[in-house]
Order: C-alpha cells, then sequence, then structure tokens
C-alpha cells in the first residue's frame, strides 16, 4: 500500500464516456512526487505536443499531491496541466479549496480527462463510481449557478469544479473555477475543458488520506506552526493579497497604464485597506481554504452592477483591472472582478488585454468603430463593458478573447503586449524588480508570478528560506539589482516546482515555511528519501527542464525566453526603478549556466543525464 | 484545574484544521468524516461553527446506554471532565446517537459508537486551531471573558451618555 500517494490514476474518457483506473507506479512518483510534477510527467509521454490546443487530443489533467488532503498546512492544492491554447506551450494552474481535497479522498492521485464529447456533458466521481451526465441545462451557466446545479444534481456533499460561459466560447484565457470563487486561473485551461464539452467535474470522497511516519507528519506539521508567525499574516487575513498594493506601488513596480509607469498617484483608491473599507471586504470566514491556517479569502460587495458579492478581488486583479486600466473605480474593478469569475475568466489576462487595447486606442492603433465606444484609460465603465463582451465573445470582444498578444499583432502591433510567450505579465513591473523580468523570460507557462516567486526575495523582504542563508544573505536582495538575481532565480523555480507537486500553497513558505520542513512533510508521508537538499533541487530542475522539454518539442524555442521590447529598451520613466530597463542580457548567461544549458538556452547531454531526461533529450 | 474545550465561533474561518487533526488522532488517517468534531459553514453568512462534545455533567448517551459502555471521569492532569465510551462494551446500537441532543456521539467506522475524549487531556484540535476558535482551557475564563466584554461595552455607553 502506498501512502500520501494512493497509487491510483482515474482516466475519464468522454469520447467514449468511460473510465478506467490505473496504477501509480512508484517510481515516476517519487522522481515527479505529485501535481505539477506528474502531471507534467504524463503530459509530455501522452499529448503529442504539436496539436492544436483545442484538438480532441489534448488531455487534461487534474493532478494532486502528496500532501493534498492532509492536515499539513495548505494541504489542499491541485495542478490543472494541459496545453496552452494562449501560449501553444505547457499550461499549468493551480487552484485550492474542498475540490482538490475531494479528489483525494475519493482514492485518487490524479484525474486524467481525454478525448471529447460530442454534447456538453458533466462527470461525477463519487469516491470510485464514476458517471456521465448531460449538460445541456446547465451549459451557459455562469460558475456559481453551475456549482448551484451540478451539486442538487449529483449530492449536497459533492465539490465542484466547471467552466463558465468564457470556457464554452473557448476565450483563450478561460479558467477553472471550484468551489464558488477558486480558480486554476491561468493559460487557458477552461478553454481545454471548453473544447471537450466538459462543464463540470464534481467529486464526492469518502475516504481518507494515510502518511508513512504519523509522529514526524505531526511533529513537522507542528514545526510548520511554529514557523508562521511572520507578523504579515494577520494582515494577510485581514486584507489578502490587495494588502501588498501599496507596498509594490513603494518600490515602483505597480502596473500603470499599460506598464508605461510604474507608480500609481491613485495606488491609494485601490488599496486592499480601502477595498476593505469601500467594499466592506471581510475575511470569508466560513471559506478559508482547508487545512489552511491563514484563511486569506475574503468577500467582497459590489454598489451596482449586475452581481452585488462575491469572492476576491486579488492584487493581482486589482493590479490589471485597476492600476494597468488606470482606474481608480474600485466598484468597477470589483464588478468586472465578479464578472470574470462568473464567465470562468483569467482576471490578470483580462486586464492586461483590456490595459493594452486602452493603450493602442490612445495611440490610434485601434479605431473606436472596431470597439464601439471610447476605450481611454481610467474609463471604468468601458473595462467593465469590454470584460462581459469578452465573455461573451460579442463584437469587439471576440478580439478581445484572443489575448493581448494576438489582439495587438492583429493591429500591426504585438510590441504594445505586455508578455512573455504570449502570456501576459502579473501585476509587477520588472524594471523596477529586475528578478521578476527573468522570471517572465524564462518561465515555461510564460509571463507568471508565481510558479518561482521572484519577487519574494527582493521587495517582500524573504530572507529566511535556506537559498538565502546558503549564500549569505542576511538582507533582502536590492530589486534593481541583476548581479545577484539569477541564480536566485533558477533555484526559486526549481524548488516552488517541489510545492507545486506536493500539493501546499505557496504563500505558507513565503509566511514563514522553508525547504526543510517541505522535505520533511514529503518524505513522512509518502515514506521515500528524497536525497536531502540536493536531491529536492534534483527532482524540482527535472520537473522544471521536463517542462522546457516539452515546449521545445511544441515548437516554443529558447529564443522565446525574452521581453517585449518595452521591458529591454524603454527606461522606466517614474519611481525607484526611474531609468531602469530589465537587464536580461546580463541575466540570462549565468542564468543558462547555473541550469547546467548551453549558451543559446538549451538542455545539455551533460546535465540531461544528472536529471534522468538523457531519453526525453534525445528524442528532441 | 478544571479545564473544558470552548468553541469562539467569531474566531473559526471554516478550515477544518480541527477535523483532520482528530481523524488523525483517532484514526490514523486524514479524513474529516471519521473525525469527532465537525465545522459548519454557511457560506452566504460568512460564518462557520464548530460542534463538539460538551462532556455533559448529566450526559443523556450515557443514561440511554444499554451496556453501561459510557462512563463519566475527571481527567487527572487538567482535571476536565470528560464522557468515554469503553469500546468493548459498546455493542454499536446507536441508541447514544440518538439521545444526544448535539450530534457529538458518532459511529466510527469499525460501527462502534465514538466521541470525543478530549485526547486523554490535551486535544489535538485545540492545539492546531490556528485562529484560536478552539480552546482547551480554564472553565471559568470564556464566561469571565464574556462578562467583561459586556462590561466594556456597558462602560462605553455609560461614558458616552454622560
Amino acid at each position: 500500500m502506498m501512502t500520501g500517494w494512493h497509487g491510483r490514476i482515474l482516466r475519464i474518457d468522454l469520447t467514449a464516456a468511460a473510465a478506467t483506473v490505473e496504477e501509480l507506479d512508484r517510481g515516476v512518483a517519487e522522481q515527479y512526487i505529485g501535481g505539477l510534477g506528474l502531471g507534467t510527467r504524463y503530459l509530455y509521454d501522452e499529448v503529442d505536443p504539436a496539436i492544436d490546443p483545442l484538438d480532441r487530443a489534448n488531455k487534461l489533467y487534474f493532478a494532486t499531491g502528496p500532501l493534498t488532503g492532509t492536515g499539513a498546512p495548505a494541504g489542499n492544492r491541485y495542478m490543472l496541466v494541459t496545453k496552452s491554447p494562449l501560449t501553444g506551450g505547457i499550461a499549468n494552474s493551480n487552484a485550492a479549496g474542498d475540490f482538490p481535497q475531494a479528489i483525494k479522498f475519493a482514492g485518487f492521485d490524479m484525474v486524467v480527462v481525454e478525448g471529447a464529447s460530442r454534447k456538453p456533458v458533466f462527470v461525477f466521481i463519487d469516491d470510485g463510481k464514476v458517471s456521465f451526465h448531460d449538460a445541456a441545462d446547465v451549459w451557459g451557466m455562469d460558475t456559481e449557478q453551475t456549482e448551484h446545479a451540478v451539486i442538487a444534481a449529483t449530492a449536497p456533499d459533492a465539490k465542484v469544479s466547471c467552466i463558465g460561459p468564457a470556457g464554452e466560447r473557448l476565450v483563450r484565457y478561460a479558467c477553472v473555477i471550484n468551489d464558488m470563487g477558486r480558480a486554476a486561473g491561468r493559460s487557458g485551461v477552461g478553454a481545454v475543458m471548453g473544447s471537450k464539452k466538459l462543464k463540470a467535474l464534481a467529486v464526492r470522497g469518502t475516504g481518507g488520506v494515510k502518511v508513512a511516519d504519523k509522529a514526524r507528519f505531526l511533529e513537522t506539521t507542528r514545526r510548520c506552526y511554529e514557523a508562521l508567525t511572520d507578523p504579515y499574516i494577520e494582515h494577510f487575513h485581514k486584507h489578502g493579497t490587495p494588502g501588498v498594493l501599496a507596498l509594490v506601488n513603494t518600490y515602483g513596480g505597480l502596473p500603470t497604464k499599460n506598464f508605461q509607469f510604474g507608480t500609481n498617484a491613485y495606488h491609494e483608491d485601490i488599496s486592499g485597506e480601502r477595498l476593505a473599507e469601500a467594499q466592506s471586504v471581510r475575511t470569508r470566514m466560513g471559506m478559508g481554504c482547508p487545512s489552511c491556517p491563514v484563511a486569506c479569502g475574503r468577500v467582497s460587495r459590489s454598489r451596482g452592477g449586475a452581481y452585488t458579492v462575491g469572492a476576491g478581488p486579488e492584487y493581482e486583479t486589482i493590479g490589471m483591472l485597476g492600476s494597468s486600466c488606470y482606474t481608480n473605480d474600485l466598484d468597477a474593478v470589483t464588478q468586472a472582478n465578479f464578472i470574470c469569475n462568473r464567465a470562468g475568466l483569467d482576471t490578470i489576462t483580462m486586464g492586461a488585454t483590456i490595459a493594452c487595447a486602452m493603450e493602442m486606442y490612445e495611440r490610434g492603433h485601434i479605431p473606436r468603430t472596431d470597439i464601439g465606444f471610447p476605450l481611454p484609460f481610467g474609463d471604468g465603465a468601458a473595462m467593465v463593458r469590454l470584460t462581459e463582451m469578452t465573455a461573451r465573445r460579442e463584437g469587439f470582444g471576440d478580439l478581445m478573447a484572443e489575448g493581448s498578444y494576438r489582439l495587438a499583432e492583429h493591429y500591426g502591433h504585438p510590441e504594445y503586449s505586455m508578455s512573455a510567450k504570449k502570456q501576459e505579465f502579473a501585476s509587477y513591473d520588472p524594471r523596477a524588480i529586475q528578478s521578476m523580468g527573468l522570471a517572465y523570460a524564462t518561465e515555461p507557462r510564460g509571463g507568471c508570478h508565481i510558479r518561482g516567486e521572484a519577487q519574494d526575495v527582493s521587495i517582500y523582504s524573504v530572507t529566511h528560506w535556506n537559498l538565502m542563508k546558503d549564500r549569505g544573505y542576511e538582507q533582502p536582495l536590492d530589486p534593481l539589482s541583476w548581479e545577484d538575481q539569477p541564480e536566485i532565480v533558477a533555484e526559486l523555480q526549481d524548488w516552488f516546482r517541489l510545492i507545486d507537486s506536493g500539493g501546499l500553497c505557496n504563500f505558507m513558505f513565503y509566511l514563514g515555511m522553508d525547504e526543510d520542513q517541505l522535505r520533511d512533510l514529503i518524505e513522512a508521508a509518502t515514506g521515500m528519501d528524497m536525497g536531502g537538499h540536493r536531491g529536492l533541487l534534483r527532482i524540482g530542475a527535472r520537473i522544471f527542464n521536463l517542462e522546457v522539454l516539452f515546449n521545445r518539442r511544441a515548437g516554443v524555442r529558447a529564443s522565446e525566453d525574452t521581453l517585449p521590447p518595452r521591458m529591454l529598451d524603454e527606461p522606466l520613466p517614474d519611481g525607484p526603478g526611474k531609468g531602469y530597463v530589465v537587464h536580461l542580457a546580463e541575466m540570462l548567461p549565468p542564468y543558462y549556466a547555473f541550469r547546467g544549458w548551453d549558451e543559446r538556452g538549451d538542455l545539455t547531454p551533460e546535465k540531461a543525464a544528472e536529471l534522468g531526461l538523457e531519453s526525453e533529450l534525445a528524442g528532441l | 484545574m478544571n479545564k473544558m474545550l470552548t468553541v469562539d465561533v467569531g474566531r473559526c474561518t471554516g478550515c477544518h484544521t480541527c477535523e483532520f487533526m482528530c481523524s488523525f488522532r483517532h484514526h490514523d488517517e486524514f479524513n474529516p468524516r471519521n473525525a469527532r468534531i465537525h465545522t459548519t459553514v454557511f457560506l452566504h453568512e460568512e460564518l462557520a461553527v464548530p460542534v463538539v462534545c460538551s462532556q455533559c455533567e448529566d450526559a443523556w448517551c450515557q443514561r440511554i446506554c444499554p451496556t453501561g459502555a459510557i462512563s463519566k471521569t475527571t481527567l487527572e492532569d487538567s482535571g476536565a471532565r470528560v464522557v468515554l465510551v469503553d469500546e468493548q462494551k459498546c455493542v454499536g446500537c446507536r441508541m447514544c446517537v440518538m439521545a444526544c441532543p448535539f450530534g457529538a456521539m458518532m459511529i466510527g467506522p469499525h460501527g462502534r459508537a465514538e466521541k470525543c475524549d478530549l485526547c486523554g487531556g490535551d486535544p489535538l484540535c485545540a492545539q492546531f486551531c490556528p485562529r484560536g476558535a478552539l480552546r482547551f482551557v480554564e472553565a471559568e475564563d470564556p464566561e469571565v471573558r464574556k462578562r467583561e466584554k459586556l462590561a466594556a461595552r456597558l462602560a462605553g455607553s455609560y461614558r458616552e451618555g454622560e
């Protein structure tokens, strides 16, 4: 019997409306752990990287980790891995809540969804029993309505993950929502689900999760709790992620007017503190994620608009729909956030695409007649309207639904898309936070702030991690320096792969936990030996490199490890980063060298041998 | 010493850590369904309420048990009153489940009655409750705190009226 893992994978074939259970090989589990790693391994082995992401040959991997469903701090996450319709490379989107744990309680480590249904369908996994249901009545519903309807049709204690109208209409950045507002947000995983006519996946699990070494697991969990003493936890609990907005502005990294500026004069109008007052935002006492000691999720209310109450908005959402669109209308931002959650849209790419359209409109590259109304920066009402139109692919919304890169390219100016590998940046201007520039450029899924939180070791003042202490850093890195960043960014990317494969939440680490506790938890749960610090990083690097190899086979070349000209050539005009561009040319060579790649940015045979990826490299 | 497990509903975030720890302690696995404490979430009211055995002085479960499997005792270290089920004597008749007005008595995976035993004197749920909604404290503490809170409010209104 396996512990931590169940050793069982559920495969759902939508074409045949059939399900089978497979064994998870222990060797594969030890090499890829779960979540991001396991999903990536299976995607690499099973999906032809050359396919159209919306083809029925694409697959969806709902992958939990060995710590998902345990009482380890925030052991509540799953990773949704597939080929991305936004980037054409690998997609991995992560969400927490009850749904990921339900997969484990139902007795599975991963649910694979393949093929496509001819008619809208939802699937109910009731412990080991799988049933297929006609979704004709649910198709078209928003995510909250869907969740209610699917629960009513299955079981009161079923946990639901679903798409909204945006996913049905194959918006390239549609997300997958579970538990009333938790989003596997990025890279268009919802569009892949929509292309398979899969409206929802409901899971009811009554089993438990066992661990190999009970005493060690409990003792490690106790140490984790002791480490979670960061005074910021209270702030996080009260204000959630929007609490950081003022700080990012102070560092001059708050995207303003589509990354034309790094500080925003209106930042106080859209801060977490203001959100708490104005939208009567409350920490969602009923909806802290399961097993989480922090509970950062909140409920907010909007004055007016179609939706009056809902989850969020999160920091990244306010940064992109608010600051980057240069609106200080918090009601509009909250409303657009609700629309995104209900329609199943990634708020980051939505905000970034509107900001991109606003700049191109102001510069005269997009005519007003195409949009149908004026679209200047700061127009909150237009921002909300465009969000609605995108969710329905109505009018100009049809082009917006392709994301900022394809939109800007359509009008002949791709340089106004603030993206990497066609996925939009998150809410950090990398000119003010150099490490972020390197992370955006090298992350396999494109513009991303969360797979290796490069911002943490500078502006968020995280110094307690081994990777800082081992290098003798007692102080946070200077966000404007680029000399120290390459090694740190690479190592962060690698060990965050373990967090995302284990099934924990990144925030626990930012708020006090470290690599040692993660390793002890995984080892105590599974009984495996990770081989110390180096062994752990080798697993992380193996996962990262396999993601890159999938990208290479999908046609995403090393030359795409780059940033838009604005980041490389236009110095930031304001704030502490004034005068800075991203020093990518200086950071990339040492980064590649540290990774054991050649100077072009490709994996070398020596490094591949070290990671056990020889045959994968040879197959390129 | 006269400790008891207290619940402060206002501090509960609905994280279910209590259920995870309870099932881990008593059933060697993380499975909220097998926990002896349960938190019900009222999403739209933004409230979560943990319910656990009150360890009644006059315990209805004990009164109704036909085999005398349920007993009441005082724990040595904490002085806490605890109602216990003797699994050897229990026949799984479910009479206690019916009698308990709080739904705190349940039938475990082996078909026998089980309930909160305060982990023998240091409940794991309270040890790990991240926001202090569950505490294992002197029985008087919560009452005193409630009285003091009310007194502070009264004092405030008195000052305003002056």
